[in-house]
Protein backbone atom coordinates (compact mmCIF):
# COMPACT_ATOMS: atom_id res chain seq x y z
CA UNK A 1 0.00 0.00 0.00
CA UNK A 2 1.40 3.50 -0.91
CA UNK A 3 2.13 5.82 1.99
CA UNK A 4 -0.38 8.26 2.72
CA UNK A 5 -1.27 11.67 5.03
CA UNK A 6 -4.16 11.34 7.32
CA UNK A 7 -6.85 14.57 8.03
CA UNK A 8 -9.11 14.29 10.50
CA UNK A 9 -12.21 17.03 9.59
CA UNK A 10 -14.13 18.82 12.07
CA UNK A 11 -16.68 20.43 9.83
CA UNK A 12 -17.96 20.02 5.73
CA UNK A 13 -16.23 23.36 5.15
CA UNK A 14 -12.95 21.98 6.44
CA UNK A 15 -13.03 18.60 4.91
CA UNK A 16 -14.46 20.05 1.34
CA UNK A 17 -10.93 22.28 1.84
CA UNK A 18 -8.55 19.15 2.49
CA UNK A 19 -9.95 17.51 -0.35
CA UNK A 20 -9.94 20.81 -3.24
CA UNK A 21 -6.43 21.16 -1.81
CA UNK A 22 -5.59 17.83 -3.50
CA UNK A 23 -6.79 16.08 -6.28
CA UNK A 24 -4.93 12.60 -5.18
CA UNK A 25 -7.11 13.03 -1.73
CA UNK A 26 -9.63 10.83 -1.08
CA UNK A 27 -12.55 10.75 1.29
CA UNK A 28 -12.66 8.05 4.24
CA UNK A 29 -16.06 7.24 5.56
CA UNK A 30 -16.37 3.63 6.74
CA UNK A 31 -13.80 2.30 4.74
CA UNK A 32 -15.29 -1.33 4.00
CA UNK A 33 -14.35 -0.42 0.23
CA UNK A 34 -11.87 2.02 -0.02
CA UNK A 35 -8.84 0.28 2.79
CA UNK A 36 -9.95 -2.75 0.76
CA UNK A 37 -9.41 -1.35 -2.61
CA UNK A 38 -6.08 0.20 -1.14
CA UNK A 39 -4.82 -3.23 -0.28
CA UNK A 40 -5.16 -4.61 -3.72
CA UNK A 41 -3.47 -1.21 -4.98
CA UNK A 42 -6.50 -0.34 -7.02
CA UNK A 43 -6.59 3.13 -5.02
CA UNK A 44 -3.67 4.93 -4.19
CA UNK A 45 -4.88 8.15 -2.46
CA UNK A 46 -1.76 10.22 -0.94
CA UNK A 47 -3.99 11.66 1.56
CA UNK A 48 -7.19 10.62 3.52
CA UNK A 49 -9.72 12.87 5.11
CA UNK A 50 -11.36 11.11 7.42
CA UNK A 51 -14.93 12.59 7.34
CA UNK A 52 -16.67 9.48 9.72
CA UNK A 53 -17.43 11.94 12.57
CA UNK A 54 -18.51 14.90 10.52
CA UNK A 55 -22.57 15.88 12.21
CA UNK A 56 -24.08 14.17 8.80
CA UNK A 57 -25.24 11.24 11.14
CA UNK A 58 -29.11 12.58 11.44
CA UNK A 59 -31.84 11.04 10.32
CA UNK A 60 -34.75 13.60 10.43
CA UNK A 61 -38.03 14.50 8.85
CA UNK A 62 -38.69 18.15 6.53
CA UNK A 63 -41.90 19.70 6.67
CA UNK A 64 -42.82 18.84 3.73
CA UNK A 65 -42.23 14.99 4.97
CA UNK A 66 -39.38 13.82 2.92
CA UNK A 67 -36.75 12.42 4.93
CA UNK A 68 -32.91 13.54 5.00
CA UNK A 69 -30.29 11.08 5.93
CA UNK A 70 -27.20 12.05 6.96
CA UNK A 71 -24.01 10.58 4.42
CA UNK A 72 -22.27 9.32 7.77
CA UNK A 73 -25.50 7.52 8.88
CA UNK A 74 -24.15 3.63 9.27
CA UNK A 75 -25.93 1.12 7.27
CA UNK A 76 -26.92 -0.72 10.51
CA UNK A 77 -28.40 2.95 12.07
CA UNK A 78 -30.36 3.35 8.70
CA UNK A 79 -31.74 -0.11 8.30
CA UNK A 80 -33.02 0.05 12.38
CA UNK A 81 -34.62 3.38 12.10
CA UNK A 82 -38.26 3.31 12.75
CA UNK A 83 -38.66 5.72 10.59
CA UNK A 84 -37.23 4.23 7.54
CA UNK A 85 -38.75 0.71 8.54
CA UNK A 86 -42.50 2.16 8.53
CA UNK A 87 -42.78 4.55 5.72
CA UNK A 88 -40.37 2.76 3.24
CA UNK A 89 -39.79 -0.88 4.65
CA UNK A 90 -38.13 -2.11 1.39
CA UNK A 91 -35.11 0.33 2.06
CA UNK A 92 -34.59 -1.31 5.25
CA UNK A 93 -34.87 -4.70 3.32
CA UNK A 94 -32.49 -3.94 0.96
CA UNK A 95 -29.79 -2.56 3.40
CA UNK A 96 -30.09 -5.96 5.84
CA UNK A 97 -29.51 -8.24 2.59
CA UNK A 98 -25.98 -6.72 2.06
CA UNK A 99 -22.99 -7.36 3.88
CA UNK A 100 -22.44 -8.73 7.25
CA UNK A 101 -23.77 -6.98 10.78
CA UNK A 102 -20.23 -5.80 10.96
CA UNK A 103 -19.85 -4.12 7.69
CA UNK A 104 -22.93 -2.74 7.93
CA UNK A 105 -21.67 -0.86 11.58
CA UNK A 106 -18.95 0.41 9.57
CA UNK A 107 -20.13 1.61 5.90
CA UNK A 108 -21.98 5.01 5.92
CA UNK A 109 -24.62 6.18 3.39
CA UNK A 110 -22.31 8.30 1.08
CA UNK A 111 -20.06 5.38 0.71
CA UNK A 112 -22.56 2.85 -0.23
CA UNK A 113 -23.11 5.05 -2.93
CA UNK A 114 -19.65 5.67 -4.33
CA UNK A 115 -18.68 2.02 -3.20
CA UNK A 116 -17.03 0.39 -6.67
CA UNK A 117 -18.09 -2.22 -8.85
CA UNK A 118 -16.57 -6.15 -7.52
CA UNK A 119 -15.70 -7.42 -10.63
CA UNK A 120 -12.94 -9.39 -10.82
CA UNK A 121 -10.86 -7.54 -13.58
CA UNK A 122 -11.70 -4.37 -11.81
CA UNK A 123 -9.46 -5.14 -8.56
CA UNK A 124 -7.33 -7.58 -10.16
CA UNK A 125 -4.82 -5.05 -10.99
CA UNK A 126 -2.29 -7.30 -13.18
CA UNK A 127 -5.60 -7.29 -15.53
CA UNK A 128 -6.50 -4.84 -18.08
CA UNK A 129 -9.63 -2.71 -17.20
CA UNK A 130 -10.99 0.12 -19.15
CA UNK A 131 -12.95 1.39 -15.82
CA UNK A 132 -9.49 1.58 -13.76
CA UNK A 133 -7.10 2.33 -16.34
CA UNK A 134 -8.93 3.81 -19.30
CA UNK A 135 -8.08 2.22 -22.55
CA UNK A 136 -6.47 -1.03 -21.47
CA UNK A 137 -9.40 -3.15 -22.41
CA UNK A 138 -12.76 -4.93 -20.75
CA UNK A 139 -11.52 -9.15 -20.59
CA UNK A 140 -15.13 -9.66 -18.78
CA UNK A 141 -16.48 -9.87 -22.19
CA UNK A 142 -14.92 -12.49 -23.65
CA UNK A 143 -13.81 -13.99 -20.28
CA UNK A 144 -15.59 -14.36 -16.40
CA UNK A 145 -19.33 -12.23 -17.16
CA UNK A 146 -21.90 -14.06 -15.02
CA UNK A 147 -22.82 -11.34 -12.79
CA UNK A 148 -22.01 -8.90 -15.29
CA UNK A 149 -24.57 -6.20 -16.75
CA UNK A 150 -27.74 -7.22 -18.99
CA UNK A 151 -28.83 -3.25 -18.96
CA UNK A 152 -27.02 -0.18 -20.37
CA UNK A 153 -23.59 -1.73 -20.95
CA UNK A 154 -21.24 -0.94 -23.34
CA UNK A 155 -18.09 -2.77 -25.72
CA UNK A 156 -15.87 -0.82 -23.18
CA UNK A 157 -17.24 -2.03 -19.29
CA UNK A 158 -19.81 -4.55 -18.28
CA UNK A 159 -19.39 -4.42 -14.74
CA UNK A 160 -22.33 -3.86 -12.51
CA UNK A 161 -22.98 -1.50 -9.56
CA UNK A 162 -22.67 -3.39 -6.19
CA UNK A 163 -25.42 -1.69 -4.10
CA UNK A 164 -28.40 -3.02 -2.92
CA UNK A 165 -29.36 0.40 -0.51
CA UNK A 166 -29.50 2.44 -4.20
CA UNK A 167 -31.78 -0.30 -5.35
CA UNK A 168 -34.05 1.20 -3.11
CA UNK A 169 -33.16 4.22 -3.08
CA UNK A 170 -33.50 5.01 -6.51
CA UNK A 171 -37.44 3.32 -6.62
CA UNK A 172 -38.11 5.93 -3.92
CA UNK A 173 -36.75 8.51 -6.28
CA UNK A 174 -34.06 9.64 -3.18
CA UNK A 175 -32.22 12.95 -4.20
CA UNK A 176 -28.38 13.03 -2.96
CA UNK A 177 -26.57 16.34 -2.02
CA UNK A 178 -23.33 17.51 -1.74
CA UNK A 179 -20.67 20.12 -1.15
CA UNK A 180 -17.67 21.93 -3.17
CA UNK A 181 -15.49 24.63 -2.27
CA UNK A 182 -17.68 26.45 -4.89
CA UNK A 183 -21.12 25.30 -3.17
CA UNK A 184 -23.38 22.70 -2.68
CA UNK A 185 -25.53 20.49 -5.26
CA UNK A 186 -27.68 18.04 -5.95
CA UNK A 187 -28.94 15.66 -8.41
CA UNK A 188 -31.71 12.83 -8.39
CA UNK A 189 -30.34 9.39 -8.11
CA UNK A 190 -31.37 8.22 -11.04
CA UNK A 191 -29.20 10.26 -13.10
CA UNK A 192 -26.22 10.59 -10.70
CA UNK A 193 -24.75 7.44 -12.16
CA UNK A 194 -23.21 8.38 -15.49
CA UNK A 195 -24.20 6.21 -18.46
CA UNK A 196 -21.11 3.95 -19.54
CA UNK A 197 -20.39 4.70 -22.87
CA UNK A 198 -16.64 4.97 -23.59
CA UNK A 199 -15.62 6.48 -20.29
CA UNK A 200 -16.53 3.70 -17.65
CA UNK A 201 -14.24 5.59 -15.37
CA UNK A 202 -16.42 8.37 -15.10
CA UNK A 203 -19.04 7.07 -12.83
CA UNK A 204 -21.20 9.63 -10.94
CA UNK A 205 -22.52 13.52 -11.85
CA UNK A 206 -20.00 14.84 -8.39
CA UNK A 207 -17.91 17.34 -9.45
CA UNK A 208 -14.15 17.01 -8.67
CA UNK A 209 -13.97 16.85 -4.39
CA UNK A 210 -17.68 17.26 -3.80
CA UNK A 211 -18.62 15.66 -0.37
CA UNK A 212 -22.06 13.71 -0.74
CA UNK A 213 -23.53 15.63 2.59
CA UNK A 214 -27.29 13.85 2.47
CA UNK A 215 -29.91 11.88 0.42
CA UNK A 216 -33.55 12.72 0.49
CA UNK A 217 -36.26 10.56 0.32
CA UNK A 218 -39.30 12.50 -0.77
CA UNK A 219 -42.91 11.54 0.50
CA UNK A 220 -44.04 8.79 -1.12
CA UNK A 221 -47.02 6.84 0.76
CA UNK A 222 -46.88 3.87 -1.85
CA UNK A 223 -43.75 3.20 -0.20
CA UNK A 224 -45.20 1.84 2.65
CA UNK A 225 -46.17 -1.18 0.96
CA UNK A 226 -42.84 -2.43 -0.55
CA UNK A 227 -40.61 -4.72 -1.09
CA UNK A 228 -36.89 -5.79 -1.53
CA UNK A 229 -35.88 -9.36 -2.45
CA UNK A 230 -32.14 -10.47 -3.20
CA UNK A 231 -30.96 -12.97 -5.41
CA UNK A 232 -27.78 -14.92 -4.88
CA UNK A 233 -25.31 -17.30 -4.83
CA UNK A 234 -25.48 -18.38 -1.01
CA UNK A 235 -28.03 -17.99 1.46
CA UNK A 236 -26.42 -14.78 2.97
CA UNK A 237 -23.77 -12.25 2.94
CA UNK A 238 -23.07 -12.37 -0.88
CA UNK A 239 -23.62 -9.61 -3.77
CA UNK A 240 -26.95 -10.04 -5.55
CA UNK A 241 -27.01 -11.92 -8.62
CA UNK A 242 -30.30 -10.07 -8.98
CA UNK A 243 -32.29 -7.71 -7.19
CA UNK A 244 -35.88 -6.00 -7.00
CA UNK A 245 -37.53 -2.65 -5.18
CA UNK A 246 -40.53 -2.67 -5.49
CA UNK A 247 -44.26 -0.71 -4.53
CA UNK A 248 -47.88 -1.16 -5.47
CA UNK A 249 -50.83 0.95 -5.03
CA UNK A 250 -53.66 -0.89 -5.61
CA UNK A 251 -57.56 0.64 -5.38
CA UNK A 252 -60.12 -1.80 -6.44
CA UNK A 253 -58.18 -4.49 -8.16
CA UNK A 254 -56.28 -1.50 -10.06
CA UNK A 255 -52.81 -0.51 -9.84
CA UNK A 256 -52.73 3.45 -8.97
CA UNK A 257 -49.08 4.02 -8.27
CA UNK A 258 -46.16 1.43 -8.88
CA UNK A 259 -42.12 1.53 -8.07
CA UNK A 260 -39.95 -0.81 -9.37
CA UNK A 261 -35.95 -0.72 -9.48
CA UNK A 262 -33.27 -3.99 -10.38
CA UNK A 263 -30.12 -4.85 -9.02
CA UNK A 264 -27.17 -6.29 -10.21
CA UNK A 265 -28.17 -5.75 -13.34
CA UNK A 266 -26.38 -2.39 -14.69
CA UNK A 267 -23.62 0.11 -14.13
CA UNK A 268 -26.26 1.98 -12.23
CA UNK A 269 -29.22 0.69 -9.86
CA UNK A 270 -32.13 0.24 -12.78
CA UNK A 271 -35.07 2.30 -12.24
CA UNK A 272 -37.59 0.16 -14.40
CA UNK A 273 -39.83 3.06 -15.46
CA UNK A 274 -41.01 1.47 -18.89
CA UNK A 275 -42.66 -1.22 -16.32
CA UNK A 276 -43.74 1.21 -14.01
CA UNK A 277 -46.12 2.91 -16.99
CA UNK A 278 -47.18 -0.37 -18.00
CA UNK A 279 -48.34 -1.32 -14.33
CA UNK A 280 -49.90 2.02 -13.73
CA UNK A 281 -53.42 1.73 -14.54
CA UNK A 282 -53.46 -1.43 -15.20
CA UNK A 283 -54.88 -4.61 -13.42
CA UNK A 284 -52.99 -6.21 -10.70
CA UNK A 285 -52.28 -9.41 -11.90
CA UNK A 286 -49.96 -11.93 -12.58
CA UNK A 287 -50.54 -10.88 -16.95
CA UNK A 288 -49.89 -7.70 -16.30
CA UNK A 289 -46.55 -7.99 -13.88
CA UNK A 290 -45.33 -10.08 -16.62
CA UNK A 291 -45.72 -7.50 -19.30
CA UNK A 292 -44.58 -4.81 -17.45
CA UNK A 293 -41.17 -7.57 -16.65
CA UNK A 294 -40.89 -7.76 -20.45
CA UNK A 295 -41.33 -4.46 -21.60
CA UNK A 296 -38.13 -3.55 -19.31
CA UNK A 297 -36.26 -6.46 -20.08
CA UNK A 298 -36.83 -6.39 -23.71
CA UNK A 299 -33.72 -3.90 -23.92
CA UNK A 300 -31.26 -6.72 -22.23
CA UNK A 301 -28.30 -7.57 -24.39
CA UNK A 302 -27.25 -10.50 -22.46
CA UNK A 303 -23.64 -11.85 -22.77
CA UNK A 304 -22.97 -15.35 -23.22
CA UNK A 305 -22.43 -16.56 -19.43
CA UNK A 306 -25.59 -13.96 -17.99
CA UNK A 307 -28.45 -14.80 -20.22
CA UNK A 308 -29.95 -16.26 -17.00
CA UNK A 309 -30.17 -13.00 -15.23
CA UNK A 310 -32.87 -12.05 -18.16
CA UNK A 311 -35.18 -14.98 -16.89
CA UNK A 312 -34.01 -14.29 -13.16
CA UNK A 313 -35.15 -10.83 -13.27
CA UNK A 314 -38.66 -11.56 -14.63
CA UNK A 315 -40.19 -14.31 -12.54
CA UNK A 316 -38.27 -12.12 -9.70
CA UNK A 317 -39.97 -9.00 -10.49
CA UNK A 318 -43.26 -11.33 -11.31
CA UNK A 319 -43.16 -13.02 -7.87
CA UNK A 320 -42.06 -10.11 -5.80
CA UNK A 321 -45.47 -7.80 -7.39
CA UNK A 322 -47.79 -10.88 -6.79
CA UNK A 323 -46.68 -10.58 -3.21
CA UNK A 324 -47.27 -7.62 -2.87
CA UNK A 325 -50.70 -7.26 -4.62
CA UNK A 326 -51.67 -9.82 -2.27
CA UNK A 327 -50.65 -7.90 1.03
CA UNK A 328 -52.07 -5.74 -0.21
CA UNK A 329 -55.75 -7.10 -0.95
CA UNK A 330 -55.27 -9.23 2.31
CA UNK B 1 -1.55 23.62 6.49
CA UNK B 2 0.97 21.10 8.19
CA UNK B 3 3.19 18.89 6.42
CA UNK B 4 2.33 15.84 5.12
CA UNK B 5 3.22 12.78 6.81
CA UNK B 6 2.89 8.83 6.66
CA UNK B 7 2.57 8.20 10.51
CA UNK B 8 0.72 9.93 13.96
CA UNK B 9 1.08 9.35 17.34
CA UNK B 10 -2.75 8.05 18.59
CA UNK B 11 -4.27 6.68 22.15
CA UNK B 12 -6.05 3.81 21.74
CA UNK B 13 -8.57 2.46 23.96
CA UNK B 14 -8.63 -0.83 24.39
CA UNK B 15 -10.82 -3.32 27.17
CA UNK B 16 -10.40 0.11 29.18
CA UNK B 17 -6.87 0.90 29.36
CA UNK B 18 -5.12 3.52 27.11
CA UNK B 19 -2.25 3.21 25.06
CA UNK B 20 0.05 5.49 22.88
CA UNK B 21 1.66 4.36 20.32
CA UNK B 22 3.38 5.59 17.06
CA UNK B 23 1.60 3.97 14.15
CA UNK B 24 2.28 4.24 10.00
CA UNK B 25 -1.23 5.54 8.76
CA UNK B 26 -1.56 1.73 6.53
CA UNK B 27 -1.88 -0.25 9.98
CA UNK B 28 -4.96 -1.69 10.69
CA UNK B 29 -6.67 -1.89 13.87
CA UNK B 30 -6.12 -5.39 13.39
CA UNK B 31 -2.36 -4.91 12.94
CA UNK B 32 -1.98 -2.48 16.03
CA UNK B 33 -3.62 -4.97 18.23
CA UNK B 34 -1.80 -8.02 17.18
CA UNK B 35 2.04 -6.57 16.31
CA UNK B 36 2.16 -3.67 18.58
CA UNK B 37 0.07 -4.33 21.37
CA UNK B 38 0.82 -8.43 22.01
CA UNK B 39 -2.81 -8.43 22.07
CA UNK B 40 -3.20 -11.80 20.24
CA UNK B 41 -6.66 -12.63 20.46
CA UNK B 42 -8.27 -11.58 17.88
CA UNK B 43 -7.20 -13.29 14.45
CA UNK B 44 -6.26 -12.25 11.16
CA UNK B 45 -8.33 -14.69 8.43
CA UNK B 46 -9.00 -12.89 5.20
CA UNK B 47 -7.85 -9.73 5.73
CA UNK B 48 -10.50 -7.80 3.50
CA UNK B 49 -13.69 -7.76 5.49
CA UNK B 50 -15.01 -11.22 4.46
CA UNK B 51 -14.14 -13.70 7.40
CA UNK B 52 -15.25 -11.91 10.49
CA UNK B 53 -12.68 -13.93 12.21
CA UNK B 54 -10.81 -10.22 13.50
CA UNK B 55 -14.40 -9.08 14.84
CA UNK B 56 -14.08 -6.75 17.63
CA UNK B 57 -16.53 -4.55 19.31
CA UNK B 58 -15.85 -0.50 18.64
CA UNK B 59 -18.28 1.63 20.63
CA UNK B 60 -20.17 -1.62 21.27
CA UNK B 61 -20.68 -2.75 17.80
CA UNK B 62 -19.41 -5.07 16.10
CA UNK B 63 -16.47 -4.51 13.89
CA UNK B 64 -13.85 -5.71 11.30
CA UNK B 65 -10.71 -4.61 12.73
CA UNK B 66 -9.11 -5.37 9.04
CA UNK B 67 -10.73 -2.74 7.16
CA UNK B 68 -10.27 -0.41 10.43
CA UNK B 69 -7.31 1.78 10.21
CA UNK B 70 -5.49 2.03 13.65
CA UNK B 71 -5.06 5.97 12.92
CA UNK B 72 -8.98 6.45 12.80
CA UNK B 73 -9.57 4.51 16.06
CA UNK B 74 -8.37 7.31 18.50
CA UNK B 75 -10.90 8.33 21.25
CA UNK B 76 -13.13 4.83 20.10
CA UNK B 77 -13.75 2.40 23.17
CA UNK B 78 -12.18 -0.86 21.39
CA UNK B 79 -12.98 -3.88 23.11
CA UNK B 80 -11.44 -7.08 21.92
CA UNK B 81 -12.05 -11.08 22.86
CA UNK B 82 -9.00 -10.32 25.75
CA UNK B 83 -11.86 -7.74 27.60
CA UNK B 84 -15.35 -9.31 27.10
CA UNK B 85 -14.94 -11.58 30.39
CA UNK B 86 -15.50 -9.32 33.95
CA UNK B 87 -12.43 -10.82 35.52
CA UNK B 88 -12.19 -14.82 35.91
CA UNK B 89 -15.73 -15.12 35.13
CA UNK B 90 -16.07 -15.65 31.33
CA UNK B 91 -19.07 -13.69 29.48
CA UNK B 92 -21.84 -15.94 29.28
CA UNK B 93 -21.05 -16.34 25.38
CA UNK B 94 -17.56 -17.99 26.22
CA UNK B 95 -19.44 -20.03 28.08
CA UNK B 96 -22.11 -21.32 26.24
CA UNK B 97 -19.20 -21.98 23.40
CA UNK B 98 -17.24 -23.96 25.84
CA UNK B 99 -20.23 -25.97 27.18
CA UNK B 100 -21.48 -26.63 24.09
CA UNK B 101 -18.44 -27.17 22.04
CA UNK B 102 -19.09 -24.06 19.32
CA UNK B 103 -15.86 -24.48 17.79
CA UNK B 104 -13.37 -27.32 16.67
CA UNK B 105 -9.74 -25.43 15.54
CA UNK B 106 -10.57 -22.06 17.09
CA UNK B 107 -9.37 -19.94 14.68
CA UNK B 108 -12.47 -17.99 13.97
CA UNK B 109 -13.61 -18.25 17.70
CA UNK B 110 -12.63 -15.32 19.28
CA UNK B 111 -14.42 -13.46 16.37
CA UNK B 112 -17.61 -15.50 16.98
CA UNK B 113 -17.36 -14.61 20.02
CA UNK B 114 -17.31 -10.79 19.90
CA UNK B 115 -19.40 -11.31 17.19
CA UNK B 116 -22.48 -13.00 19.05
CA UNK B 117 -21.53 -10.22 22.33
CA UNK B 118 -22.82 -7.24 19.76
CA UNK B 119 -25.50 -9.45 17.88
CA UNK B 120 -27.53 -10.43 21.09
CA UNK B 121 -27.61 -6.63 22.09
CA UNK B 122 -28.49 -5.69 18.42
CA UNK B 123 -31.50 -8.23 18.71
CA UNK B 124 -32.22 -7.06 22.32
CA UNK B 125 -32.93 -3.16 20.82
CA UNK B 126 -35.27 -4.39 18.12
CA UNK B 127 -33.13 -4.19 15.31
CA UNK B 128 -34.21 -6.83 12.35
CA UNK B 129 -32.80 -8.56 10.05
CA UNK B 130 -32.69 -9.72 6.24
CA UNK B 131 -34.61 -13.01 7.34
CA UNK B 132 -37.27 -11.01 9.47
CA UNK B 133 -40.53 -11.35 7.63
CA UNK B 134 -41.89 -8.10 9.12
CA UNK B 135 -39.72 -5.42 9.85
CA UNK B 136 -42.25 -2.67 10.32
CA UNK B 137 -41.84 -1.31 13.78
CA UNK B 138 -45.18 -2.18 14.59
CA UNK B 139 -44.36 -5.93 14.30
CA UNK B 140 -42.20 -5.98 17.08
CA UNK B 141 -38.92 -7.74 17.63
CA UNK B 142 -38.55 -11.11 15.81
CA UNK B 143 -37.86 -14.31 18.00
CA UNK B 144 -34.35 -15.10 18.01
CA UNK B 145 -34.62 -17.90 15.47
CA UNK B 146 -31.86 -20.78 14.88
CA UNK B 147 -32.72 -19.01 10.86
CA UNK B 148 -32.24 -15.40 12.12
CA UNK B 149 -29.08 -16.48 14.47
CA UNK B 150 -27.70 -17.89 10.98
CA UNK B 151 -28.09 -14.61 9.22
CA UNK B 152 -27.18 -12.83 11.68
CA UNK B 153 -24.06 -13.84 12.37
CA UNK B 154 -23.41 -15.08 8.77
CA UNK B 155 -20.33 -12.72 8.54
CA UNK B 156 -18.23 -15.01 10.74
CA UNK B 157 -17.28 -17.63 8.71
CA UNK B 158 -16.32 -21.32 9.99
CA UNK B 159 -14.07 -23.23 8.22
CA UNK B 160 -14.44 -26.56 10.33
CA UNK B 161 -18.04 -26.37 9.62
CA UNK B 162 -18.86 -25.99 13.66
CA UNK B 163 -22.21 -23.85 12.73
CA UNK B 164 -24.61 -25.98 14.35
CA UNK B 165 -22.82 -25.91 18.00
CA UNK B 166 -22.10 -22.08 17.16
CA UNK B 167 -25.44 -21.84 16.58
CA UNK B 168 -26.76 -23.43 19.63
CA UNK B 169 -24.60 -21.29 22.06
CA UNK B 170 -25.40 -18.22 20.47
CA UNK B 171 -28.79 -19.11 21.56
CA UNK B 172 -28.36 -20.37 25.14
CA UNK B 173 -26.69 -17.33 25.66
CA UNK B 174 -29.05 -14.66 24.02
CA UNK B 175 -31.97 -16.69 26.39
CA UNK B 176 -29.24 -16.34 29.32
CA UNK B 177 -29.40 -12.06 28.63
CA UNK B 178 -33.00 -12.03 28.08
CA UNK B 179 -33.72 -13.67 30.99
CA UNK B 180 -31.10 -11.89 32.97
CA UNK B 181 -32.96 -8.66 31.70
CA UNK B 182 -36.24 -9.59 32.56
CA UNK B 183 -34.85 -10.70 36.06
CA UNK B 184 -33.80 -6.96 36.25
CA UNK B 185 -36.92 -5.58 35.21
CA UNK B 186 -38.89 -7.06 37.53
CA UNK B 187 -36.71 -6.22 40.31
CA UNK B 188 -37.05 -2.88 39.35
Amino acid sequence: MREFDYRHADDVTGAVALLDADPDARYLGGGTNLVDLMKNGVETPARLVDVRFLPLDRIETADDGAVRIGATVTNSDLAAHPLIRERYPALTQAVLAGASGQLRNMATVGGNLLQRTRCGYFTDITRPCNKREPGSGCPAIEGEHHNHAILGASEHCVAVHPSDMGVALTAFDAVVSWQTAEGAGEAPLADFYLPVGDTPHRETVLPPGALITHVTLPPARVAARSRYRKVRERASYAFAIGSVAAALEIDDGVICDARLALGAVASRPWRARLAERILVGAPASAEYFAAAADAELAAARPLPHNGYKVTLLRNLVVAVLTELAEETTR
Amino acid sequence: MTPPTSSSTVTLNINGEKHTLTVDHRTTLLDALRDRLDLTGTKKGCDHGQCGACTVLVDGRRTVSCLQLAVASEDREITTVEGVAEGDRLHPVQQAFLDLDGFQCGYCTPGQICSAVAMIEEHAAGWPSAVTADVRPEAGPPPLTTEEIKERMSGNLCRCGAYGQIARAVARAAAEASAEKLTEETAA
